[in-house]
């Protein structure tokens, strides 16, 4: 045995190591491959040998060799014994090599468990490195759910290089076994603020990107992060925070709000480069989510457009090319900021850096104008000619057909031009995209009325010179615009100045080369272009003429019914068919032509690529059930009717075709152009001018659209569309002179130009109008379509299994898979998690250093965590992370100093304006009172999100709260809004806030405009009462009304707040009012009122305040509370929801909860303390309570009494 | 996250799995874009069909006759990653004293031991250099004396 051993490890001084693989591989540069296939030889050889160090080094040169591109799968179970040996030089090597070549796919990975479960327990940290660090890059569903708890309790190991890893490696474990995510987030939340730079970066890191995903499951940790951002100074972690609240702001408008000051002095403060783009990013952001509320940012937007203009300017290409990306995201949303530089864009066209081109390109698309488009197309023409390479030619292609196209052509004043753009664009050889200037042609020509003719004329060019664009080869993609040129010349025959020579051009032998699908158009529209031909031959009487061109047809048909692809030969065969028996016709004098182009009559319309998934669903009908019972699955039937099933669908697919004739057709159109007729939301087009000159004989009443031109429209080549941009040029110069001759003569005349749905363009786009009178046809949508726009989510994304609700409590059965002796660990915590446990272990060795620092973070850690569960609350409070008042630990007493020194006034209204509100809110004292309101602004927005955060509340006292398991049973969503008073212009719902300073309440009043006027001076006006007032500002009588700050134009709604000042609180108060204001339409103006009554709870003089069980006990002992109790009966709600219901309507928190029996209290804006007891029996419910108040007790038990009836 | 990682015309690490010809296609065609690139262009392209779509950019830095390329998706930090490269090359250069292009040919190991220490599973792990510095002078020492007691006469098995 011994010598064995020895002699393996004379044996191992003979193998070749790594080195020497690489040197062998490096010397044998012309027969590699035979080289490798030897080592690979050599490398099975070394791997049957027992000694490990042997294997390992082999192992070693496979790693190397899988780089190279070699399989090495085949060695995986000497992979996996490498990785288990036990001194770490062998076991890095295993592990390497397992990470490199391990899949999912890779069946001995699951022997793989327990060595990874032992290595992540060793005593020695680099082992257990290793193994995260291989795991990382291998683990599969199995050993992540087999591994997550150990892993987690790694997250808490005391080395620092090990808690980093550990965090890191469970994105992975989230990715892959989606189940661990709850359990294990709120530990990975707590990393976020661990002691080492490391590990918290890599808690960003995660969360950041399991945020990028799903953004709205993390909106709860904005205020944790809010802080991170305003404390680290580790860029790489401010640039993730950053970056991840780039992602979040579009979710919650109000974060950006907040977002924008510390963010603008990181801008004006850092010197990394790295750093001020990544804020300006994210300032960018912000602007956009805030674009639509507030328009008051342009400084901010300023900032950023300067501060991405030196980026651009820049000597260094990878700061211009950011500046450029930076610059494309304000464009979607301030464009008019980035027109202003144009010149620099422009500029970066011509950069010799293509990755720098392209995104100049992107930014062109958005600064176009009327103005501007013939200019800047221009300028990309010439790039075109220029451009080496296709991709980027081709690039170019799509850019000017997306900016001439953008937003249903809206920029384009000449499509003369555009056409010739197009046209122009054919030269282009070897592009791909040939089908999308042949879309563009398709589209225009049929939108476009008045722009046929031309269109016609140039496809006609086209088509004769069609051997230059398919001269190539066949897969040349740009043959793919004959498509669109024969469609247009067959469909559009009328306008076609020589019809005869283009039916020539079609019928040419050449066009047999065209691939099927372009020959199939090009059979198909001979016999338009015939029948079109046919009809004025027969007109003028030319009978002869008629003849000559069937025959030609028949001479020249045949080359298309020998074609290899089916669907040209079956049109054509078809086609010779009706041609020939044309030709029997005409031969006996029979006038034909009529009949003919019957086939071809009505017209086409565009029809929304949409159309057909917008068509609604019929009530009643489920296009799910079956209409036949499927068959039983018995064996004999299985195959048969399937069979038969599809045969029959053959047979009637064949018998269909020859079935329609041309009667049945015709008589099936005009029953279907009945149908529009009658259809009021189908567009109606002029009587089409196909059907025009059936009816009136004689060519030259085909319709002529008169189009000013000096250029000659049959250029022998091809057409110049520089002229069109001189042309234009003159047009709107005397189109402007015109203009203002005419607006001397009347000043307010109507604005022109005013011919396109929906856009608003610019003021000077205004002034240019159109070349032609353009109508563009909109595409149909069916009667009734719906108007979602939702994008189906793509099923198959990986990260959907992540959108998971991280605010929820966890479920009992949400526990992460245990070994069994570890069960024990578990069980202490009652509460949320199990997360204390390893916690306090790891963090034992660190109390001794610094006892003191530890406390007053873990202190400071857990207001942060109540904090943070409140994001509404957080969001409406002052930023300053370090200013941000603390009161959540104070109890009910003693939260005076939570007021900060600069406390002002109670706002008046705040509503005025965006920018007051947030100020006034900033200098609120009182978080608890704003707390609601938000969460009530937030109710009927997202039921799901109030509900957490009732839970939420609930918790907020801390430590003493016992949730137990949550029933989870769905509660309906809760409002505290109701309804106010209502009429047939507007709806106003209500609800009453109390604050805890200067016994004052807040009422915020939704106003919603049910009428199609717009509602302005609104004022409202209240009676006040001796007991409650309402402020109005100062200098104005108590007649005067306050004026709501805003208009409501129809369909909108708004809120405002007014603010009453309330003497005694013990009752309940009602106030009468009344709203006046003007309404406007069209017709005008009326003066309109509605009357209201204002209702004051009790429960609205109630705020919600936390309340610590020991306070809430030493309460209740004082004594100098009254009593008093309610019962309700027939309660079937689960108590839960219950407090949750009380919690709600009532501003109660709960204190304690021991089974089915809470603690709740409560404190009013005067001071009273309201504390409960409630007990749920079988079906009932009692209320004990004690307030220092007895008839405000009474009146809330009684207000309490009703909510809970309706349970 | 960070997909792909390159120095060498024909070899690199991929933070995902796909069968070994993809990979050489995917390092051929990643080499071949950046190597042809100008001097004074700047050092991000846009990856698009090359790996996972649009979402992903090339970034690199060139030096000497090495490429260092990082393949990346939006969530990373351009200019960010940048840095990372220099830190990384800062770390070779130490590890290795006075890095040469050789060092890493015949070290391709420690280069990834190096790697792994940075860059975990895709993921940025660690972006101090002299954390990673003495995470593996600690690795080093640890091997070390495992190879002098590997060298006496008790075997591993």
């Amino acid at each position: 045995m011994a010598l064995k051993m020895v002699k393996g490890s004379i044996d191992r001084m003979f193998d070749k190591n790594l080195q020497d693989l690489v040197r062998g591989i490096r010397n044998h540069k012309e027969d590699e491959a035979k080289y490798i296939s030897q080592c690979i030889d050599e490398i099975k050889q070394e791997l049957k040998q027992d000694n490990i160090a042997v294997k390992a080094n082999a192992v070693c040169k496979l790693t190397y060799l899988q780089m190279l591109g070699y399989d090495i799968s085949w060695a995986a179970f000497n992979i996996i014994e490498v990785m288990s040996a036990s001194k770490f030089t062998f076991k890095r090597i295993g592990y390497l090599a397992a990470s490199q070549s391990f899949h999912e796919g890779t069946d001995v990975i699951m022997l793989t468990t327990n060595q990874i479960r032992k290595d992540l327990s060793s005593p020695s940290q680099y082992d257990t490195g290793v193994a995260l660090t291989g795991l990382s890059c291998f683990v599969t569903p199995d050993l992540a759910r087999d591994l997550a708890n150990d892993i987690m309790t790694l997250m808490s190991h005391t080395k620092p290089y090990i808690r980093k890893k550990a965090v890191l490696i469970m994105y992975k474990v989230f990715l892959k076994y989606p189940e661990s995510l709850r359990p294990a987030f709120p530990r990975l939340k707590e990393k976020l603020e661990d002691p080492d730079p490391g590990v918290q970066s890599a808690a960003v890191n995660v969360i950041c990107e399991l945020a990028r995903r799903n953004p709205k499951n993390y909106l709860s940790l904005a205020p944790l992060f809010f802080k991170l951002m305003t404390s680290s100074t580790n860029n790489w972690v401010l640039i993730k925070i950053i970056k991840l609240f780039g992602a979040l702001t579009p979710l919650e408008p109000r974060l950006g709000k907040k977002l924008i000051e510390p963010l603008t002095n990181l801008i004006h403060s850092t010197s990394a480069m790295s750093l001020l783009y990544e804020c300006v990013n994210t300032v960018i952001a912000v602007l956009i989510s805030l674009s639509s509320g507030m328009p008051n940012h342009s400084a901010s937007i300023q900032l950023c457009v300067q501060k991405l203009r030196i980026l651009i300017e820049d000597s260094d290409q990878n700061l211009k090319y950011l500046g450029l990306l930076a610059m494309s995201k304000i464009l979607k949303t301030h464009p008019k900021s980035v027109q202003s530089h144009k010149d620099l864009i422009l500029q970066c066209l011509d950069d010799k850096d293509e990755s720098i081109r392209l995104r100049a390109l992107d930014l062109l698309y958005g600064m176009v104008s009327k103005k501007n488009l013939m200019e800047i197309v221009k300028k990309l023409m010439t790039h075109v000619d220029k451009a080496e390479g296709t991709t980027y030619r081709d690039e170019l292609l799509t850019k000017i057909i997306d900016i001439c196209s953008q937003s249903n052509y809206q920029h384009i004043t000449n499509f003369e031009w555009y056409i010739s753009i197009l046209v122009e664009l054919t030269r282009l050889e070897g592009t791909r995209h040939g089908h999308l200037i042949a879309a563009q042609m398709l589209d225009v020509a049929i939108r476009v009325k008045a722009i046929r003719k031309f269109a016609v004329s140039q496809m006609s060019t086209l088509l004769d010179n069609a051997h230059l664009v398919a001269s190539s080869t066949q897969r040349n993609g740009i043959c793919e615009v004959l498509y669109a040129a024969t469609w247009i010349c067959g469909e559009f025959s009328e306008h076609l100045q020589e019809p005869q020579h283009t039916l020539e051009a079609m019928l040419r032998p050449k066009v047999t080369t065209l691939p099927g699908h372009i020959q199939a158009v090009y059979v198909q529209n001979v016999v338009k272009l015939y029948a079109s031909i046919l009809q004025q031959k027969e007109q003028a009487a030319e009978t002869e003429a008629a003849q000559a061109v069937t025959q030609l047809m028949v001479d020249r048909l045949p080359q298309f019914v020998q074609s290899a692809d089916l669907e040209v030969q079956e049109r054509a065969s078809c086609i010779l068919q009706l041609v020939k028996h044309v030709q029997k016709l005409q031969a006996k004098g029979v006038p034909v032509a009529e009949e003919v182009s019957a086939l071809f009559a009505g017209e086409l319309n565009p029809v929304a690529p949409k159309a057909q998934k917008k068509v609604p669903v019929p009530e009643g009908l489920d296009l799910d059930a079956w209409i036949n019972e499927p068959l039983s699955d018995s064996e004999s039937e299985d195959e048969k009717p399937k069979a038969m099933f599809h045969e029959e669908e053959q047979r009637q697919a064949k018998h269909r075709l020859p079935e329609v004739d041309e009667e049945e057709l015709a008589r099936r159109r005009e029953a279907r152009k009945q149908e529009q007729a009658n259809n009021p939301f189908y567009i109606k087009s002029s009587p089409s001018p196909q059907k025009r000159y059936q009816d009136s004989p004689g060519v030259e009443h085909i319709p002529v659209v008169q189009i000013d031109l000096s250029v000659p429209l049959k250029v022998p080549g091809l057409p110049l569309s520089d002229q069109y941009v001189r042309l234009e040029e003159e047009r709107r110069h005397r189109q402007r002179l015109e203009k203002d001759k005419r607006r001397k003569k009347r000043r307010d005349k109507e604005k022109k130009g005013k011919r396109r749905h929906g856009s608003l363009p610019t003021e000077s786009d205004e002034d240019i109008a159109p070349a032609q009178q353009v109508d563009i046809v909109t595409e149909e949508m069916p009667e009734n379509a719906l108007p979602s726009d939702e994008d189906d989510k793509d099923p198959n994304d990986p990260y959907r299994a992540l959108d998971i609700d991280l605010d929820k409590p966890l479920a009992d059965s949400e526990k992460l898979p245990v070994q069994k002796h570890r069960n024990a660990e578990n069980a202490k915590s009652p509460e949320k998690e199990d997360v204390p446990v390893v916690e306090k272990k790891s963090k034992k060795p660190k109390k001794k250093e610094k006892k003191h620092k530890e406390k007053e973070r873990d202190k400071e850690k857990k207001k942060e965590k109540k904090k943070g569960e409140d994001l509404d609350f957080w969001l409406s409070t002052t930023p300053p992370p370090a200013a941000v008042p603390s009161t959540d630990t104070l109890s009910a007493n003693t939260n005076t100093d939570a007021t900060p020194k600069d406390e002002v006034e109670e706002p008046r209204r705040e509503a005025q304006d965006g920018e007051d509100e947030d100020q006034d809110q900033e200098k609120k004292p009182s978080k608890h009172k704003k707390k609601h309101k938000k969460e009530k602004e937030e109710q009927p927005k997202d039921k799901k999100r109030s509900r957490k955060k009732l839970l939420g509340s609930e918790e907020a006292p801390g430590e003493p709260v016992q949730n137990g398991a949550l029933e989870e049973e769905p509660l309906p969503p809760m409002s505290s809004y109701c309804l106010l008073a209502k009429n047939s212009y507007i709806k106003m719902t209500y609800s009453v806030q109390g604050s805890l300073q200067d016994s004052q309440v807040t009422v915020s009043i939704i106003l919603e405009n049910l009428s199609g006027s717009v509602l302005k001076s609104m004022e409202l006006s209240v009676l006040d009462s001796l007991n409650t007032r309402m402020a109005r500002p100062e200098g104005s009588s108590v007649h005067d009304g306050v004026p709501v700050p805003f208009q409501l134009p129809p369909g909108v709604s708004n809120e405002a707040q007014f603010v009453f000042t309330v003497q005694s609180i013990v009752m309940a108060q009602k106030l009468k009012g009344t709203l006046s204001f003007i309404a406007k339409d069209d017709a005008g103006a009326t003066h309109e009122k509605l009357d209201f009554k204002l209702h004051f709870s009790c429960s609205s003089y109630l705020t919600t305040t936390p309340c610590y069980s020991d306070a809430f006990a030493k309460l209740l002992e004082s004594g100098d509370l009254s009593m008093s109790s309610i019962r309700v009966d027939g309660i079937s709600m689960s108590f839960q929801n219950l407090l949750t219901k009380i919690c709600f309507h009532h501003h109660f928190s709960v204190v304690e909860r021991v089974d089915s029996c809470a603690s709740m209290y409560s404190r009013s804006i005067q001071g009273h303390h309201v504390c409960l007891l409630v007990k749920k029996g079988e079906n009932s419910v009692s209320v004990d309570g004690k307030c220092s108040d007895s008839t405000l007790l009474s009146n809330v038990l009684e207000e309490m009494k009703a909510t809970l009836a309706m349970c | 996250k960070v997909q792909l990682f390159l120095i060498f015309k024909n070899s690199g690490f991929l933070w995902f799995r796909i069968s070994e010809d993809t990979q050489q296609q995917i390092i051929r065609e990643t080499f071949h874009l950046v190597s042809k690139r100008d001097e004074n262009v700047c050092n991000f392209l846009e990856g698009g069909l090359l790996i996972g779509g649009s979402d992903n950019k090339l970034i690199y830095r060139h030096y000497a006759t090495l490429y260092f390329v990082f393949c990346v998706d939006s969530s990373e930090s351009e200019l960010g990653i940048l840095d990372l490269i220099q830190v990384f090359v800062e770390t070779l250069d130490k590890c290795f004293e006075n890095v040469c292009e050789l060092d890493l040919i015949f070290h391709v190991d420690k280069v990834h031991n190096i790697l792994a220490e940075m860059v975990m599973g895709g993921m940025v792990l660690e972006t101090n250099m002299n954390e990673i510095v003495t995470q593996i002078d600690a690795q080093n020492k640890l091997e070390k004396s495992e190879t002098f007691i590997f060298q006496s006469p008790r075997q591993d098995r």
